[in-house]
């Protein structure tokens, strides 16, 4: 393997030990473009030159806003490889959210990929002190703002780019050559469960190294090819797309739009996966919905051949046996419903999937292994370059995250909460002196938050947030994203927040999947116009008594949900309810839902609310709903 | 605005036309300029005679009175076909889209005018023949880029929402590469967040494509947002022509859209 130690380096040797091999394609126009190394280096030296141009230098940063596009990849590196800092921000943050990102991080450049990213800058643009210049990728609709010198396109900062290369021919290999490995590559401001997000610098040696402990413990080749799907502002992205594929040669695939990766991922046929709990939900409901509405005869098989598969999972997980009959209705089962089945969600050629981020259900776990998937889960957060624990192929568990990979050591702390410390570790948060004292301790290990158990056996198993762990009044221990994921696991709950904290008993507030809900209201007959019409349907929040019904043996007998109420909207990232990974915010749920918190426990029946629902252009309207509440024990 | 919009040179003229069916005027001594690069929306009350205009434009009336002339040549004689070759392409009031054909191949029959295979060529699958069917292709997959339908690229156009079917009705259009695109009513029917959707996609048309664009429609917003020029039919006969401004604050307008009081 490679000793380049910046990403800049593995860039150049990339360009001059694998020329030809792909590094990046794109679905434009209907068809997969693919670039090679040498053509991703070539762009990267023009943008980077054109921005030298522009006065980008060291410690400057960069920002990209937009899906994933192989300029905004280049763009990345362009800024790195001069000595500048890349601060991805998702495409769908709001704009206020973009502004305090900007401001915070004193973007001096930001890249963005078309005209509505361009737009939601615009529009902030008096508020942006450290602004200089603003590049676009996508030319469509920006012939009104042409006038503008700070307004340019990729193109044209190449094409300054290419003249001022050949005016100074090694400045942008003298560039690369003067970055340390300790000098920061990437601020991804964390989403931030609490206040304002916080930028997490991860320097070179974060990202390369933590790369090399992936490479070491996951079977990449150079012929591989990864599906860059997940937005550019996740870790994830950073780490498993462009520091892996600069470290191994394999390549970056980045679908035509986000309308269309499903497609795409399946044309393509990635060979491995690092995959959002949620997304995979999604796929699983997919499923249950679509093996609903088929026919007898194909609900029959669907069924059969999944159970048989589950079996045989649940077997292998316990130890014991598997009968010639099984292995041969599992043959049978292949032909018939795995295979196609990994064909339709673009794993037919995955050799690992790794799920992170959040838990996923054990159901939903195991069903994707039983369909031969080979999923596993990945443990890590920001701060800790997006690596903390593994799980082998044989070690495939939904019970524990894996086993620290070598090289990253793990320690629970005397409150339980998971320590670490690794190469990985992150240099502190961006101007936040305070906030960066308190997440790594003087000794260097870094407080991850979560509240964990390491076995003797070495495997790690996360509880839930340290934080959130709460003791119900009579003293039981009440580990709210516990009961939420049981909850989750319903393909009727999209979304669950519990609460039990210094109270009597557990209660829970649900936001119902439009999509499984809906369908099973149709099957019924029943008419409704849109989602909270929905959750005012008797026949649904029958339903969902029933399923919590179901659900609630499943969990310790304090924890199990007393009350509920059916949400009038799901949690949304707009609303500040949820990260934009999708993770509860719930100081401030807690404040904004006080009214219903109480209800719960006086034994109220209704309760008058009015949310405030945030638009994508970040206007806000009062939304005024009865909701009620439910008993379900 | 529209930035294409050059002053003085005019695309289309249509002077004094004239279509009676019996008794009827439906269009009477009718004359409008429609200038380079302009949005030219033409309005007026059910029955004005606004999509008869359009026909006698498109070819498929022939004016028994007046004379249309296209970029300089009198095109008053000549069939729809013909028409379409000179670069003038349409879209239908109501959808006229081959429903069993997927969005692409919808938009790959609009191509036609500019295909030079003959059947016996075609009947080859390399050489000439499929070099331009991929020049046409590469055509296609920018508008449907431009007009973002990539998802639904290989769906059959029967199955898809109206708004969507409307919007492949567009695209087959400017398949075409006309130089004037007449729309006919190209928002009838649709909620608000489409027809701001489709507003977008119009003023897209006319500013990065730099089409001229003569507009039927009924949404008197839409049409005052993105309009250059505006011309006023009632009862066959052009009561006003102006800028929306202009065509605001007209009182023949105004009688004609309101009524007098009495």
């Amino acid at each position: 393997m490679t000793n380049a130690d910046t990403l800049g380096a593995l860039l150049l040797e990339n360009e001059r030990t694998r020329p030809t091999k792909p590094a990046i394609r794109e679905k434009d126009l209907g068809i997969w473009r693919t670039y090679s190394w040498a053509d991703y280096a070539g762009n990267v030296r023009d943008f980077a030159m054109g921005l030298a141009k522009l006065g980008f230098g060291p410690g400057d940063k960069l920002c990209v806003a937009g899906n994933n596009r192989p300029r905004l990849y280049w763009a990345e590196m362009a800024a790195i490889c001069l000595g500048g800092t890349a601060v991805p921000v998702y495409q769908d943050a709001i704009a206020t959210e973009l502004k305090f990102v900007l401001n915070n991080a004193e973007v001096k450049v930001i890249v963005a990929e078309d005209q509505e990213q361009v737009d939601k800058i615009l529009s902030l643009r008096d508020g942006l002190t450290g602004l200089e210049y603003l590049v676009y990728d996508d030319s469509r609709g920006m012939a009104e703002l042409a006038d503008d010198p700070t307004i340019m396109s990729f193109e044209a900062v190449q094409a300054e780019g290419v003249a001022y290369g050949q005016a100074n021919p090694a400045a942008f290999e003298t560039a690369i050559a003067a970055v340390k490995p300790t000098d920061i590559a990437f601020m991804v401001y964390t989403s931030g469960t609490t206040g304002n997000p916080k930028g997490v610098m991860l320097s070179h040696a974060n990202m390369v190294e933590t790369a090399r402990t992936f490479l070491a413990n996951e079977d990449v080749r150079e012929s591989d090819d990864m599906f860059s799907y997940l937005p550019l502002a996740w870790v994830g992205e950073a780490m498993y797309s462009t520091t892996v594929s600069l470290m191994c040669g394999c390549a970056c695939n980045c679908p035509e739009s986000p309308e269309t990766f499903r497609r795409d991922g399946r044309e393509l046929g990635a060979t491995g996966f690092v995959a959002a709990p949620r997304s995979l939900e999604m796929i699983l409901s997919e499923i249950q919905v679509k093996a609903n509405d088929a026919s007898g005869l194909k609900r029959w098989v669907f069924n059969t051949f999944r159970d048989v598969a589950v079996e045989i999972e649940n077997r292998k997980a316990e130890g014991q046996p598997i009968s010639l009959g099984m292995k041969l209705k599992r043959a049978i089962g292949e032909i018939l419903v795995y295979g196609p089945i990994r064909d339709q969600y673009a794993f037919r050629r995955a050799r690992w999937v790794y799920v992170g981020g959040a838990p996923l259900g054990p159901d939903s776990f195991r069903f994707f292994r039983a369909m031969g998937i080979n999923l596993k889960q990945v443990y890590g957060s920001t701060e800790v370059s997006g690596l903390v624990t593994l799980q082998t192929d044989k070690q495939a568990s939904p019970d524990h995250v894996g086993t620290p990979c070598d090289g990253i050591d793990v320690k629970i702390a005397e409150n339980g909460e998971v320590l670490i410390k690794s190469a990985g570790v992150f240099q502190g948060y961006y101007k936040n002196e305070d906030a960066s004292r308190e997440a790594i301790t003087e000794d260097g290990w870094f407080r991850t938050g979560d509240a964990g158990i390491l076995e003797s056996s070495g495997q790690l198993t996360i509880i839930d947030r340290a934080k959130d762990v709460g003791k119900l009044v009579d003293g039981s221990p009440f580990a709210p994203q516990f009961v939420e994921n049981k909850l989750k696991f319903s393909p009727y709950i999209s979304e669950a927040v519990s609460f039990g904290h210094e109270k009597p008993y557990v209660c829970a507030m649900i936001a119902i999947d439009m999509n499984t809900v809906g369908n099973w209201a149709e099957k019924l007959g029943l008419a409704y116009t849109n989602y909270m019409d929905l959750t005012h349907k008797q026949e649904v929040r029958d339903l969902i008594v029933e399923e919590i019904k179901r659900i609630n043996p499943s969990l310790p007998e304090v924890s199990r949900i007393k009350r509920f109420l059916l949400l009038a909207k799901d949690l949304d990232a707009d609303d500040a309810e949820v990260t934009r990974t999708r993770k509860l915010r719930r100081g401030f749920i807690a404040e904004k839902y006080a009214p219903v918190i109480d209800a719960f426990y006086n034994g109220g029946k209704e309760v008058e609310m009015a949310t405030e629902v945030t638009f994508e252009d970040g206007r806000k309207s009062m939304l005024d709903t009865r909701l009620t509440i439910l008993e379900a024990a | 605005m529209p930035a294409a919009s050059t002053a003085g040179e005019v695309t289309l003229s249509v002077n004094g036309v004239s279509k009676y069916f019996g008794g009827v005027r439906a269009v009477d001594n009718v004359s409008v300029d429609i200038p380079k690069g302009s949005i030219f929306s033409i309005i007026g009350p059910n029955g004005a005679g606004k999509t008869s205009l359009v026909n006698m434009i498109s070819g498929f009336y022939t004016p028994n009175t007046g004379s249309i002339v296209f970029h300089g040549e009198d095109i008053t004689a000549l069939r729809p076909n013909e028409r379409a070759e000179r670069g003038i392409a349409r879209t239908f009031q109501n959808i006229a889209l081959f429903a069993g054909m997927n969005v692409l191949e919808n938009l790959m029959l609009g191509r036609h005018i500019h295909m030079k295979s003959n059947l016996l060529k075609a009947c080859l699958y390399w050489g000439p023949n499929q070099r331009e069917e991929i020049r046409h292709r590469a055509r296609c997959e920018e508008i449907i880029d431009f007009l973002k339908l990539n998802d639904l690229r290989k769906q059959s156009t029967g199955a898809l929402a109206y708004g969507y079917q409307k919007r492949v009705e567009l695209g087959r259009a400017l398949a075409l590469e006309p130089d004037l695109l007449l729309l006919d009513e190209p928002m009838a029917g649709m909620n608000s967040e489409e027809k701001e959707d489709m507003a977008r996609y119009v003023l897209d048309v006319n500013e990065e494509l730099g089409t001229t664009i003569i507009l039927i429609e009924h949404d008197m917003g839409v049409v005052m947002d993105i309009s250059t020029r505006i011309a006023v039919l009632d009862q066959g006969t052009k009561i006003a022509e102006g800028t929306p401004a202009e065509i605001q604050a007209d009182p023949a307008v105004i009688q004609a859209y309101l009524g007098t009081s009495h």
